[in-house]
This record gives structure tokens, sequence and C-alpha cells, in this order.
């Protein structure tokens, strides 16, 4: 059947616009293919097993440049102490929003500075660490490093907790509190799970964002060469160790020790991300 | 549409001539000792005139025509000018019935009369609702339900609900049918499995699910998430059962299934159901309410009302002639 001129040009539309994401969207894996490439294929050389079982060695010393073993530990750390305190708080606040709240002008507020919150140079919050943790206790310490990281997380994670549980159709809670459940039982045993998926990859997302923080912890956790579990003192970490070998060394060992890091810091993330989301898939499973 | 007088002759137990004997008054406290309990109080609290005979014209400000017949039984819930605001719009104006104890009611009208906002307000559950607002009393056993001192948590484990549309919650087959015995603390395994067996049984899907219970809900298909949805609100032994168009989902034959339900419920517990099919109204309930524009038209047996109603405006409905 012959085509109108009206159907060819919807036709030829449609096509232009089909074409048009396809090319944006291999340009952007282009992109991402290019610069994980590259990083591979520099950092593997310098990844050894000195690298995760040594900490770094001064220029001149036996065994230089080392590894980066104090990094990697102080890192976990940080993350773990972080998201003890950011994910609970971040979610608490989400579910203060999306259930309790309900349009008062507090939650306006609450949800208004979040998003400036989540905005704000990740710098700006290691100065506000500096000026409140640091200053006071006298020294940069680990647990100056965690609350900064902490107030980076509470409004992305709270964000997303509220914008999930919204989504979560309003039939459920009423199936709920039909049979005589109070509104705290519904959000636990039927919003929140119901929720899960979405909420954990939210956090997720929360996780990998701090990881990979450098400039508030240069502020308060500052560094050390040595191997660290006591947040009570300056404190490690992955990506302050990788901004000093990088930029602050005129060795270029030190800098292939940088760019292993940069490597180990991107699979770090990305095992996080599959060990949080396969126990999410367990947990939730049983679907 | 069928006319229902065709459906009328199959109808078992309805006739107008069968007495009800009524059950031993049941008076449950729901947060406060109740007070003087108006079991048997006049239908019309109001001073309205009951009714009856000749085929009269509705019109906004007329009362409804209650039919003498409710006089007789035992009430359960007793509604009393009850009214009903969303924001500023009123939804309910006024509405003034009794519903019988241990039988089966009917709620019809055209789409949009409120029939499922009256449902939700006999169990508060309009409270989840920012914006409602309401005035007029509704009385359990005889107690206001927006008094204070009520426990609205009780008050609603005393009343299960089937909504509209079935919203089983993302758990397993199990886990859903005993959900209010969990949240009531019930552990005991083989307590919580004898119940999840007795309630599946009694919305006629035990033998379709026995073998997937630890299965997601969510698999099922949608007129068997509807019977899961019955199941799970008979678990906890309701005294009455809101049923909101709870076949409108289903397939004939879980229809007949669940009608079956609903006339086995009746005699133990007081049902109120919300139904557009003509049918099935007149084949499952003993009293039907007509509603119409957020009134109540019409309320008598339900024989009555689908063969001999006293206004035209219900003859005119449940013939299908408007509405
Ligand atoms: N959440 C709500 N907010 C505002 N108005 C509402 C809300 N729910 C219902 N209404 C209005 O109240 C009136 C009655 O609605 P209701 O759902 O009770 O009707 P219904 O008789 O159950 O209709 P249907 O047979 O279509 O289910 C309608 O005019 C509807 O628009
Ligand atoms: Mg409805």
């Amino acid at each position: 059947m012959a085509m109108t001129a009206y159907e060819t040009y919807t036709r030829t539309k449609s096509q232009i616009m089909l074409g048009l994401c396809v090319a944006f969207t291999a340009i952007i894996i282009g992109v991402l293919g290019l610069v994980t490439g590259y990083l591979v294929s520099i950092g593997y050389k310098s990844v050894s097993v000195d690298f995760f079982t040594r900490n770094p060695v001064p220029a001149g010393a036996d065994g230089f440049p080392g590894g980066m073993l104090n990094g990697i530990v102080g890192t976990l750390i940080l993350i773990g102490l972080a998201s003890l305190v950011g994910i609970p708080t971040g979610m608490l606040t989400g579910i203060y929003l999306a259930e309790y709240s309900s349009g008062s002008r507090m939650a306006t507020y609450v949800r208004f500075i979040a998003d400036v919150l989540t905005g704000v140079p990740s710098i700006v919050v290691g100065i506000l660490g500096y000026e409140l943790l640091v200053v006071p206790l006298g020294n940069y310490n680990g647990f100056a490093g965690a609350l900064a990281l902490a107030f980076i997380m509470i409004p992305l994670v709270a964000r997303t907790t509220e914008e999930m549980l919204l989504l979560v159709p309003r039939s459920y809670r009423e199936a709920s509190v039909a049979l005589g459940a109070t509104k705290a039982t519904t959000i636990l045993k039927v919003v929140l799970p119901a929720a899960a998926g979405s909420v954990i990859t939210g956090i997720m997302l929360a996780i990998a964002r701090v990881a990979g923080e450098t400039a508030p912890l240069l502020f308060t956790a500052l560094a050390s060469r040595f191997l660290v579990t006591n947040p009570i003192r300056p404190f490690p970490s992955l990506t302050v160790e990788i901004y000093n070998n990088a930029a602050r060394s005129p060795y270029p060992e030190e800098h292939r020790l940088a760019w292993a890091g940069i490597l180990i810091l991107l699979l770090l993330i990305f095992a996080l991300n599959l060990i949080v989301r396969m126990t999410a898939r367990a947990l939730t499973g049983k679907k | 549409m069928v006319k229902a007088q065709n459906q009328s002759t199959d109808r078992p137990g309805i006739n107008p001539g069968q007495s009800h004997a009524p059950a031993e008054p049941v008076v449950r406290s729901i947060g406060v000792e109740s007070r003087s309990a108006p079991l048997s109080e006049n239908i019309t609290p109001n001073g309205e005139s009951v009714r009856g005979g000749k085929p009269h014209t509705p019109h906004a400000d007329q009362v409804a025509d209650v039919h003498a017949e409710l006089a007789g039984e035992q009430h359960v819930l007793g509604i009393e000018d009850f009214k009903l605001y969303y924001g500023k719009s009123r939804a309910l104006h006024g509405i003034t019935m009794q519903i019988p104890a241990n039988k089966v009611t009917a709620l019809i009208g055209p789409s949009g009369c409120g029939k499922s906002t009256l449902l939700r307000s006999f169990n508060r559950l309009n409270d989840l609702i920012e914006s409602v607002r309401t005035e007029g009393r509704i009385r359990f056993h005889g107690q206001d339900i927006h008094d204070r001192r009520v426990d609205v948590i009780r008050l609603r484990k005393r009343m299960g609900m089937v909504f509209q549309k079935s919203n089983p919650f993302p758990m397993s087959i199990f886990e859903n049918v005993v959900y209010a015995l969990r949240i009531s603390g019930e552990k005991r395994r083989s307590v919580l499995e004898e119940v999840c067996e007795k309630s599946l049984r009694g919305a006629a899907l035990w033998d379709e699910v026995k073998d997937r219970l630890n299965q997601s809900a969510l698999g099922m298909s949608g007129g068997q998430q509807q019977r899961l949805c019955i199941a799970r609100a008979i678990a906890a032994e309701p005294e009455v059962l809101l049923m909101d168009e709870p076949c409108s989902a289903l397939d004939p034959v879980a229809t007949a299934k669940i009608e079956e339900l609903i006339y086995e419920l009746r005699g133990k517990f007081t049902v109120v159901i919300v139904t557009h099919n003509m049918q099935q109204a007149a084949r499952c309930s003993d009293y039907t309410a007509f509603m119409y524009l957020g009134r109540l038209v019409e309320y008598g047996p339900t024989n009555t009302i689908f063969l001999n109603p006293h206004l035209k405006e219900t003859e005119a409905y449940v013939t299908g002639r408007f509405g």
C-alpha cells in the first residue's frame, strides 16, 4: 500500500529520533569504555601482591613504593562507620517524609534542605567537618571523616527512601490498616519490604558516591602512612592515598601506585554493589 | 441487562416469609464499655417515618424509604445522619440506615454514588485520607466509632475488608493469609497453618495453592489474588465482613464460589457487600440498599427491592433501565 506524504514524514521522524538515541547511547558507552580501558591498561601493571599487603614505603627505603593496604582498610572502615550513621538516619528521615509528614510545613523544609545538601560541594562538607569535629578535638581523626561522609549520605538516602516509599501503592497500606495493623507495623511489615529493592539500590548509590570522596576527607581524616584502625587518630583512605601519590609526588613509581589505587577503588565499589545486590536478592528472593 | 426478576426464583432462603431467629446479642467492647446499646432501637432514630406502599418520586431533601422489615432485625451497625466530605465536596449526604446482624446486606447504586465511601467509613479507613471530614454518627454495637476513646485498631480487627481491586501483599501466599494473626502476635506455627488452610478453603482457593504456599502471592492470577484477599480478610474471623465489589475481577466459576462463601458466612458473620451485579445482589443478599448521588434511596428486603420496590427509581435501577 502506498504511503501518504504524512506517513512518510512521521515514519522518517521516528527513525531519526531512534537514530539519535542510539548514537548518543553509543557515545556515552564509548567514553565509559575508553576511560575504563585506559585505567585498566595502565593500572593493572602496577597491581601486585604488595599493593594489597603493604603500607606505603617512603622513597629511598627498601621496597619503595610499597602498597595501599592502609588505604583499602581505611576506606572500608570509613564507609562502614559512615553507613552506620548515614543509612539509619537517612532512612528514618525518608520514612518520616513519606509516611508521617503528609504535606506539613516541616516536611517541606526538610525536603528543601535535603535537596540543597545534595548539591553542596563536598569540600564544603569537609570544611564544616574540620570546624566542628577536628578543631575541637585538636587533631585530624577518622570519626570526623566518617561523619563527613555520613553527612553526604543522609540527604541522598533520605530522598531516595522517600521517593521509593511513595511508589508503594496506597492499596497495600489500606489492606494492612484494614486488617488492624498500626501505622508502624504497616510500614515495617508491608511498605518497607515492598520498596526494599529500590531503597537498597539508592543506598548503594550513596555508598558508591562517598566511597569516591576525597575533598571532605582531606579536611577531616587527613591521611596516614600506617595501617590505622582507631578512628580517633588521623585516618588513611584509598582516595587520599591516590591523591597524595598522584598529585603530590615526583616519583613515577608512586604515580603508578596511584593508578593501581584508582583501579582497585573502582573494583571495590563494583564489588560492594554486587554484594549488597546479591544479599538484597537473597533476602527478598523468597517472593 | 438481564432483568433481576428472572433470577429471583433460584434464590435460596430470602423469601420474606422466612423467619430470622435473632441470635444472642453479641456486645463486645471496642475500647470503652458500650453504653446503651441500641440493638433493638427503631430503625428511624431521627423520627423519619417509615413509608411503604405506593411508588413515588424521591427528590434531594427526601428521607430514605426504609422498609418495615428492617425494624425486626438486630443491628450491628447504626448509621445516623452520616455525612462525609472529601475536602469541600460532600460525597455522603446524611445517610441513616442500620446494618442487621448476621445477615448479608448489599449496597447497590450507580458508579460514584458513594458505596465505597460508605463502606470504608464503617472501619474508619477513610481516616487515611487527609481531606476527609465526617459529620453524624456510626455506631458499632451501639458505640460511636468516632468516639475519642474508641481503639480504632480493635475496631478494624473486628471488621474484615475486601477491596474493589485485589491487593495482596508482596509476600508469600501463606504470609498474606496469616498477616492479621501475625500482627496480633500469634507465633505458633501449628495455629498459623491451621488458620491458613481453613481460610484458604473458605475462600475456595486451597486446592489451587496448597502446594505453593511459600511462593509469592503476586504470581497468582487476578481472580486467585482476589480470593486470597478474601481468605486474608476472614482469617482473623471478623464479625463484620465488608466487601467492595469482591467479584468484579473474577470469572463466573470463581464468582460462584465466592457467592457460595458469602452464603455460608451468613448467620455467622455480618456481611456488607457492594456490587454492580444485580443478579449477585439478588442471589446472595438478605437486604439491599439502593444509593444514588450520595443518598440512601430505598432499603429493604432484597426480594422486595428487586420484585416490588416502593420507588420508581429503585425499580428503574434494578431492572437496568437507568444508572
Ligand atoms: N479519595 C477521594 N478524594 C476525593 N473524592 C473522592 C475520593 N474517593 C471518592 N471520591 C468521590 O466520592 C464520590 C463517591 O465515590 P465512591 O468511590 O464512594 O463511589 P462508588 O459508589 O464506590 O462508585 P463505584 O461503583 O464506581 O466504585 C465520587 O464522586 C468520587 O469522585
Ligand atoms: Mg466503589
